[in-house]
């Protein structure tokens, strides 16, 4: 009986040990197998379901790692992360602007990188990588993702009918707007009433005028915005007023996107992000584009462009071992081919194989270009190169004010706070 | 012993008590009383605090600091404040903003409230199909400020709007302007919609201070041969002080803090260069930063929006003591 009792005790204790040995065996086995989650934020709402299949694809290689893509709205988004940010709190992988601070305001909230962590990041152009370095430290903080041109869209069926090409100079362009004026049509879509829409004239059209050696001087304190480069490219711009949309001070955003995707107008100066957009409005257009026209032949032709932002490591991440696997699978031509074709958008990285060839197009017209001057160098304290630009040329173009008091209020704005312009 | 019981609790009994069971009573009801008055008070008090008192004293005290976007910085005591008032490159957008609210409070006063003035009026007459009228002038009221400001930027249109296709039809075609494309005409083409939107409201307060006023007063002017001019500027309009103080006052405070429709028509950067730029959209700019060009500056935006709170406070309580005066001299 004795002998009964205690056989089944050990029996019992014989079994619990084994149970308990089989499910420490089962934890440790499935340990591998449970997947590490990491979180993105992005102001990209739009971009969801592209998200999901680039996720796919990263996870073919890191079974291990799952991302969870989450989006805020645009305008709310800044105020969103810095609010997380300062909390100690928000998402592993940041989506963050280009220039300036990045928009999170201090460095502190991410993490620094280099190209020995990430050597993706010689897969990226030069001023791709300087767009995501901070003001502030000098520092680069992430990896860099979309880079959006200022250039100048037409309409190939109307510049058929009014028997002209795409011009290489500024005279040609005055006078493919002359002929394209005299047959009833309206040459640039173009209207000045929205504030930020000049700036983007200024960038499209100006552009080769301008000139990186400029922009150098500049950023070198060896010349300001009175310097005759600038104010003698503005004072083409004003010149070339009267082939705009009729009544253009009085004409927004919208309505001279309407009235180039109606095909009223054979012409728009604008950033490349506006042919998905004049495509979704009327799928029957034949677009083409060029780059701002030249002085006199032989000058340097270039376009404008920057960067969107880029993807970055939150500081206060318990998981920076993953996030930095994914960050790295950013910066991959694969994902910039994905990216590129599914989000109609211009990866900067090297070795991307473009199927739209409307992007093909921009990319190409990418490999000659300065920098959108103020975004790139100017928008980082107030009042901006970009505030200031665009009320002085929509002033300019309103005729109450000359090329040269806009160079002048531009240096005098900037002057405030960045030392070479500081007389 | 039912009836006993009931004398227990009746207040003679109480009262037939020693001194001490009387205040016992009396404190009791005084508590049961306190009670009822913190239930009323303190749900509504709470909300104040949550949602006024405490977002005020937050902007106030951040508006000591120095911001970098959303990250506070160092403490920098009154320097937001006279940066924005007398500084480098904010003071001039500050003054220029402020006499566009100046603009805008007189001109809306000048159309929208003598408009508002003359409706109620022409409806006090009971003229035919007044009450089609009194809902028809209330309409726009009631709709959205995004609606108003989309469909007057359309009517506004150079090349297509309805007001200049009016004009051109009409034979004035010379007239035809881009409207919201030139200094001279955006801000008083917004003023315009503003007061087409809002017209409504002064007119159904004045409608009402004139229906308040008794019938034999009038047809007491109108026997001593008092002519319709003469009734609507010497007898019904110092009667109706009240309204102009209720309007006048409402109108300040809207008039200061213009935000949505200019925001809406004009931008953010009160396009043309500024020319709109009034101290709701300089604020907010300033604030909360400008996707196309501007930065977030939390300590300068929140120094104006403390500006703009104590202007709009201290001057609409001194307009409302000045008016309520004047209601009783009238």
């Amino acid at each position: 009986m004795l002998a009964g009792v205690l056989t089944r005790s050990i029996l019992r204790r014989a079994l619990g040990k084994l149970a308990l040995t089989a499910f420490a065996a089962a934890t440790v086995l499935a340990a591998p197998v449970q997947a590490e989650d990491l979180t993105l934020w992005s102001w990209r709402q739009e971009d969801k379901a592209a998200y999901a299949k680039f996720i796919e694809a990263f996870r073919k290689k890191h079974p291990d790692i799952n991302v969870k893509f989450e989006a805020f709205e645009a305008a709310n988004y800044p105020t969103v992360l810095s609010t997380a940010l300062a909390g100690g709190t928000g998402p592993d992988i940041v989506q963050v602007r280009a220039y300036g601070t990045l928009g999170v305001g201090k460095p502190d909230y991410l993490v620094p990188l280099d190209k020995t962590m990430v050597p993706e990041f010689e897969n990226f152009p030069a001023s791709a990588v300087a767009a995501e370095t901070m003001r502030s430290d000098g520092k680069l903080y992430a990896v860099p993702f979309a880079s959006q041109t200022m250039l100048i869209i037409y309409n190939k069926d109307l510049f058929e009918k009014a028997g002209v090409t795409p011009p290489a100079t500024w005279d040609e362009l005055v006078a493919v707007s002359k002929t394209l004026k005299e047959k009833g049509i309206t040459p640039f879509g173009n209207g000045t009433a929205t504030s930020w829409q000049n700036e983007t004239i200024v960038g499209a059209l100006l552009s080769s005028q301008i000139g990186k050696q400029f922009e150098q001087d500049v950023l070198a304190g060896k010349a300001d915005f009175t310097d005759p480069r600038f104010v003698g490219a503005l004072a083409k711009l004003n010149e070339l007023k009267e082939y705009f949309a009729p009544n253009f001070s009085g004409v927004d955003y919208a309505a001279s996107q309407q009235f180039f995707a109606a095909g009223r107008a054979a012409m728009f100066a604008g950033g490349s992000f506006e042919l998905a957009n004049f495509l979704r409005q009327n799928p029957k257009l034949k677009l083409g584009m060029f780059a701002s026209p030249v002085a006199k032949a032989g000058d340097e032709r270039l376009v404008a462009l920057y960067y969107d932002g880029g993807y970055a490591i939150n500081a206060a991440s318990k998981k920076k071992d993953a996030a930095l696997k994914f960050l790295r699978f950013l910066g991959t031509p694969e994902f910039g081919t994905a990216f590129s074709n599914d989000l109609q958008n211009i990866s900067p990285i090297k070795g991307v194989k473009f199927e739209n060839p409307l992007l093909k197009e921009v990319a190409a017209l990418n490999e000659q270009a300065m920098s959108y001057i103020m975004l790139v160098n100017f928008r980082y304290q107030e009042p901006t190169g970009s505030v200031l630009l665009q009320s002085g040329v929509q002033k300019m173009l309103a005729g109450k004010a000359t090329p040269a008091e806009v160079g002048a209020e531009v240096t005098k704005g900037i002057g405030t706070y960045y030392a070479p312009f500081k007389k | 012993m039912r009836l006993d019981k009931r004398a227990g609790l009746s207040p003679e009994r109480c009262f037939n008590r020693p001194g001490l069971m009387k205040t016992d009573y009396r404190s009791r009801e005084r508590r049961r009383r306190a009670a009822w008055i913190a239930f009323l008070i303190v749900p509504p008090m709470a909300m104040m605090l949550t949602f006024v008192v405490w977002p005020l004293l937050v902007a106030l005290s951040s508006a000591f600091y120095r911001w970098e976007g959303m990250a506070q910085g160092e403490f920098v005591g009154l320097q937001n404040f006279s940066d924005v008032l007398f500084g480098d490159h904010f003071a001039a957008l500050t003054w220029r903003a402020f006499r566009h609210n100046l603009f805008v409070f007189f001109a809306l006063f000048v159309v929208q409230n003598t408009a508002g003035f003359l409706l109620a009026w022409f409806i006090y007459r009971e003229p035919f199909g007044f009450r089609f009228h009194r809902i028809a002038i209330f309409m726009p009221v009631i709709l959205s400020t995004v609606l108003v400001g989309f469909l007057w930027k359309l009517f506004l249109d150079p090349n297509f709007g309805l007001i200049n296709q009016l004009l051109e039809m009409i034979g004035l075609g010379g007239l035809r302007q881009p409207w919201l494309g030139q200094e001279t005409t955006a801000l008083p083409a917004l003023v315009m919609a503003n007061a087409w939107h809002w017209v409504g409201f002064p007119a159904l307060v004045y409608l009402a201070g004139m229906q308040r006023i008794p019938r034999e007063i009038l047809e007491a002017a109108k026997l001593d041969g008092c002519s319709g001019w003469q009734m609507l500027t010497r007898v019904v309009w110092p009667l109706v002080a009240p309204s102009t103080t209720i309007t006048l006052t409402l109108l300040f405070i809207g008039a200061f803090n213009w935000f949505e429709l200019p925001y809406i028509m004009a931008g953010l950067d009160g396009s043309p260069y500024g020319s709109t730029d009034v101290l709701g959209l300089y604020f907010y700019r300033t604030a909360f930063g400008n996707q196309s060009g501007g930065l977030q500056d939390f300590g300068h935006g929140n120094a104006l929006a403390v500006l703009m709170f104590m202007f709009i406070a201290v001057v609409a309580t001194l307009i409302t003591q000045y008016l309520r005066r004047r209601e009783i001299a009238l």
